[in-house]
């Protein structure tokens, strides 16, 4: 088993196993304990399940924009979910379009935008950031990997079950999901949800437990807290979410297991179905709702501060600038973190809880909307008179930052609870999600790939076709998401297979049609991304040790870090990572890494007086090695 | 369709391919001349430029793209409001609408300005500027104010609407099921409610909504299936209740929406203060009707659980009430529920006089059943 341990040490000798035996082929990339490795597995599945959510998302896109289309064409891939009516066209299945929502919902908040996100990330940049050999726990980050693989397969295999995926959308509310009689999708597709969903909860607990004993415990000598990059707190504070509100879907699951299998009445009471009165009383579907949304909140935040963390990096990487308001960054963090978990009953304004609750939760719900603010002006004052460097990664960075503008505002309107009788479940809450969580941390993630594909794979990927890239899916996702605000003011409602059966509902479909096609080409678009990244792996320009002139410790290691990442010893850390164009350099950037002792010439005041405290940073001595 | 897909994605291959090449050898030449660090790959590129202008662009060709559509569009958006809270929200939605409009257009056009103006230039000094007290507190406390502002009037809003209902409501019992509602009066005879009991439902034996007929108060109860009527200018309150999953009464020109909860009745109420008529006439559309649509995921047929709502004036409405036959005389059937000892009280509704038949305003019979047709099953 190898663990990495930072203890202090006092009395100190050389140490003789620095260098590594060879691993075999499987332990080296497959059960892999390197948090280098697992980042890229983690990283390959998250793009593979995000090429699937993304296509089930254009099948039912089709059926929204386009509702007569004869889409007998599909049958060879969807078999008998498409059914052939009395004129031979071919029929989407209703209990089919809503397992599509369903899966695409689970598969892009959790497998991609948890999994792929948090895991290749705080994985790969943790150890990297810090100065640490490998994660605190080796063994248990594979572990988290392997357990998230299982629950992978079993939700990829509930595709194909006969009675079909889980289908009563995302958030699972029971009776719905409890009751086998009352949706094919609460049958078998919903227990293999549900076990799935559990090896998945397991993992995220294994991997967050993990990055937070790291950052606490494995930063090089001189890594105070205040030398963090905002990256490695984004990553924390989402480590710490998870670890909090996980466990409470768990246990939100595991009742829902009893009621469905073993009689019990958790969530159920007074039901009558398929000619029958059930013997259930006394239990809540409500209960329900207030476990799964304890988690179902702080998740957004998972998927956001990530990405957002990535972005601060990256925007004042590219700026050449300081990022602004460092403190005030993590401040903000903080009491986001703080806050997700009191605001959850916004999602049940009108379920019938009482109306009390439902003013406490507005307040509390809009009061989290000034934090996510200030980080919005710091991004934009730290490009203010900066020297930007446009990369594929600082481009999907502004596109971030808009998209969580533009979702966010709408949140002011949703988080208001007599307003929100109108919008809940429209439209308006699908445009709202979409730009704020799901595009925008996307947009983190394909930045952050970009930005660190050298160190990941010791290739440059192409520019141009990052360019083209972004400027499709950007365009592309202000088209699909921003009509769907108009279309939710109408009053939409969402998890609908079509409209035409109200006379409300039966206009704009020339704009569901725009949509449609808008989807299409910027799913397609993702191609060139997939090609790029692809061919750069193999055949990319070769990196260099440190491509875009960033101060992180990251890029002190070598082009292909080995295993323990730095060869010889891991450097000690001595200011922010934020020094770029410092007045007085020679050049716009000081990694951590330089002593202030060694640029007189650009110290501030303050500065100077930290010079007496490098001898006592020198002098700490860890016990870094990596045991086998 | 499939072979134009491939062939699509085809040429988007061999495109990129062609755009890669290209790019790449251009590059090449270009990397060389202007970058004289051969360490830095990251240094501008010849497109560095392009793509802050390109930003900026994109941002006003967006203005333009969103104040036309919003033009466009408009003339859907909130259906014309008929009840008396839905005005009060329907205005604080616009209000908060253009604060954050005004949020909205301002910070993107700093974003994208900033881009455009600080795209990198070889001599440009950059400020080393890493924080600002003063602006952080200010850009704390502003968004604070008018966060404060928004949420002291919809908590103003919010308690008004969910208040408890006036005495006098007119109270109505629906009942969401897998595919549909089922409405429930009180009777014109005393408008009390019998009690239901989710153990006494029988959809075969003609009591879908499990009311009790040992409570006699339920004997003039009369339910419906296809429509609601309420009346115009008067409170009512709906309770809310579902028998299998969870659904929602959503009725999107009335501003309501309520789950409805297995095992936990819930309720709204509202003043209706436009009739059918009135809104047939103003919208001038005929045929126009008030819909119910359920917004809680239910099942397969989520999207077809359709009621259809006539908000009459007060006299039509009673007119219409008494019109209705009670439970007991659509199906008298149902007297054997009924304990021997009230069987005398009961018998007066199985009773064969059929109370009004010809006061059924033949208009609004007409004109819902020419629409329930449409109703997806
Ligand atoms: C490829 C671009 C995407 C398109 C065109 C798209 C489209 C849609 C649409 C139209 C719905 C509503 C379906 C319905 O209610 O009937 C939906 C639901 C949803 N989408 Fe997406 N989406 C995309 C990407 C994403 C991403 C990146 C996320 C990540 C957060 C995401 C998360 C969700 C969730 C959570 C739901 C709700 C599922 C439910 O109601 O259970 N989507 N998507
Ligand atoms: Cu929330
Ligand atoms: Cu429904």
């Amino acid at each position: 088993m190898s663990a990495v341990s930072q203890v202090e040490v006092h009395e100190h000798s050389e140490h003789a196993h620095e260098e590594h035996h060879e691993l075999g082929f499987i332990r080296k990339y497959i059960f892999s304990e390197d948090h280098k490795v697992i980042a890229k597995q983690y990283l390959i599945s998250g793009i593979v399940w995000a090429l699937l959510g993304a296509f089930m998302s254009l099948v039912f896109r089709l059926q929204l924009g386009f509702p007569d289309m004869d889409m007998a064409w599909m049958k060879p891939f969807l078999g008998d979910w498409i059914s052939l009516d009395d004129k031979g066209l071919g029929k989407l299945d209703p209990n089919f379009y809503l397992a599509l929502v369903t899966m695409h919902g689970t598969i892009m908040v959790f497998f991609v935008l948890t999994a792929g996100l948090s895991g290749t990330f705080s994985n790969f940049l943790i150890p990297l950031q810090i100065g640490a050999r490998d994660m605190a726990s080796g063994f248990m980050n594979m572990l988290s990997y392997w357990i998230f693989f299982i629950s992978s397969v079993i939700m990829f295999v509930s595709l194909f079950i006969k009675t079909g995926p889980a289908g009563g959308s995302w958030v699972i509310y029971p009776p719905l999901s409890a009751l086998k009689e009352a949706n094919p999708g609460s049958g078998d597709g919903m227990t293999l949800w549900l076990v799935s969903m559990a090896l998945f909860i397991v993992s995220s607990l294994l991997g967050g437990i993990n990055y937070v004993t790291t950052v606490i415990n494995l930063r090089t000598k001189g890594m105070s807290m205040d030398k963090l990059p905002l990256t490695i707190w984004a990553f924390t504070f989402t480590a710490v979410l998870g670890i909090l509100s996980f466990p409470v879907l768990l246990s939100a699951a595991l009742l829902l297991i009893f009621d469905r299998s073993f009689g019990t009445s958790f969530y159920l009471s007074d039901i009558y179905i398929n000619g029958q009165a059930l013997p259930n009383q006394g239990g809540s579907p409500i209960l329900f709702q207030h476990l799964f949304w304890f988690l179902g909140h702080p998740e957004v935040y998972i998927v956001i501060l990530p990405a957002l963390g990535l972005t601060s990096e990256i925007i004042a990487t590219n700026s050449r600038k300081p990022i602004f308001g460092y403190k005030a960054m993590i401040f903000s963090m903080a009491g986001i973190m703080f806050l997700a978990f009191i605001v959850w009953a916004h999602h049940m304004f009108v379920t019938g809880m009482n109306p009390f609750l439902g003013s406490v939760f507005m307040l509390l719900t809009l009061i989290i909307a000034v934090p996510s603010a200030v980080k919005g002006f710091n991004y934009i004052t730290t490009l203010w008179k900066g020297n930007i460097i446009f990369t594929p990664a600082m481009l999907f960075a502004i596109g971030l930052v808009s998209f969580f503008i533009s979702g966010g505002l709408t949140g002011i309107i949703l988080g208001n609870s007599a307003l929100d009788i109108q919008l809940h479940d429209t439209y308006f809450v699908v445009a709202h999600f979409h730009l704020v969580m799901g595009s925008a941390a996307i947009f983190g993630m394909l930045a952050g790939v970009y930005h660190w594909f050298p160190k990941m794979f010791g290739r440059m990927m192409n520019n141009a076709m990052g360019y083209i890239h972004f400027w499709i899916t950007f365009i592309g996702v202000y088209l699909v998401f921003f009509p769907m605000h108009y279309i939710g003011i109408a009053g939409f409602p969402r998890r609908y297979y079509q409209w035409s059966g109200f006379e409300t509902f039966n206009t704009y479909m020339d704009l569901n049609a725009f949509i449609t096609i808008a989807a299409i080409i910027t799913v397609f678009a993702q191609i060139v991304f997939i090609l790029n990244f692809v061919y750069s792996i193999f055949w990319g320009k070769k990196a260099t040790a440190n491509p875009w002139k960033s101060n992180t410790l990251e890029w002190t290691t070598p082009i292909n870090p080995g295993h323990g990442n730095w060869p010889g010893e891991i450097p000690t850390v001595y200011r922010w990572p934020y020094d770029y164009s410092k007045p007085g350099a020679p050049d716009d950037f000081i990694p951590q890494n330089v002593p202030f002792s060694a640029t007189p010439e650009s110290n501030l005041p303050e500065e100077n007086e930290l010079i007496e405290k490098e001898e006592e940073i020198n002098s700490i001595k860890f016990d870094t090695s990596l045991h086998d | 369709m499939t072979l134009l897909i491939a062939i699509l994605s085809i040429l988007f291959i061999v495109l990129t391919f062609m755009v890669v090449s290209k790019t790449q050898a251009i590059l090449k030449g270009l990397t060389k001349s202007e970058v004289e660090d051969s360490e830095y790959l990251g240094a501008p590129d010849k497109f560095n430029s392009a793509n802050g202008v390109g930003l900026f662009a994109f941002w006003i060709i967006s203005i333009v793209g969103i104040v036309w559509s919003f033009v466009a569009y408009k003339k859907d958006f909130l259906p014309e409001a008929s009840s008396v809270h839905g005005k009060e929200t329907d205005y604080w939605f616009w209000v908060s609408m253009i604060v954050i409009m005004i949020g909205f257009f301002i910070v993107n056009t700093f974003l994208f300005l900033f881009s455009y103006l600080y795209r990198h230039n070889k001599n440009r000094k950059v400020t080393f500027y890493t924080h600002n007290n003063n602006l952080e507190i200010i850009w704390t406390t502003v968004p604070a104010i008018v966060m404060a502002g928004l949420v002291f009037s919809g908590l103003r809003v919010w308690t008004k609407i969910t208040s408890e209902a006036p005495a006098n409501a007119e109270q109505i019992d629906i009942m969401g099921k897998q595919f549909g509602w089922t409405v429930r009066y009180a009777g014109v005879d005393d408008n009390q409610f019998g009690k239901y009991n989710y153990k006494l439902m029988d959809d075969a034996g003609g009591n879908p909504m499990g009311v009790d007929f040992s409570d006699p108060n339920s004997f003039d109860d009369f339910s419906n299936a296809s429509e609601m009527h309420i009346p115009k200018g008067k409170p009512v309150l709906l309770k809310i209740r579902a028998r299998d999953v969870l659904h929602s009464v959503f009725i999107p020109h009335m501003r309501v929406k309520m789950d409805a909860v297995p095992g936990m009745p819930t309720k709204f109420w509202f003043v209706a203060d436009k009739s059918t008529a009135d809104m047939r006439a103003e919208l001038g559309k005929p045929g126009f009707n008030y819909e119910i649509a359920c917004t809680e995921i239910c099942g397969r047929s989520h999207f077809g659980m359709k009621l259809l709502l006539v908000v009459d004036e007060p006299a039509d409405y009673e007119k219409w009430k008494k019109s209705q036959k009670p439970l007991l005389t659509e199906n008298p059937d149902l007297l054997n529920k009924v304990p021997d000892n009230l069987k005398a009280k009961a018998q007066k509704y199985v009773a064969s006089d059929e109370p009004a038949e010809e006061v059924v305003p033949e208009v609004v019979a007409s004109r819902v059943l020419g629409n329930s047709n449409k109703v997806l099953k």
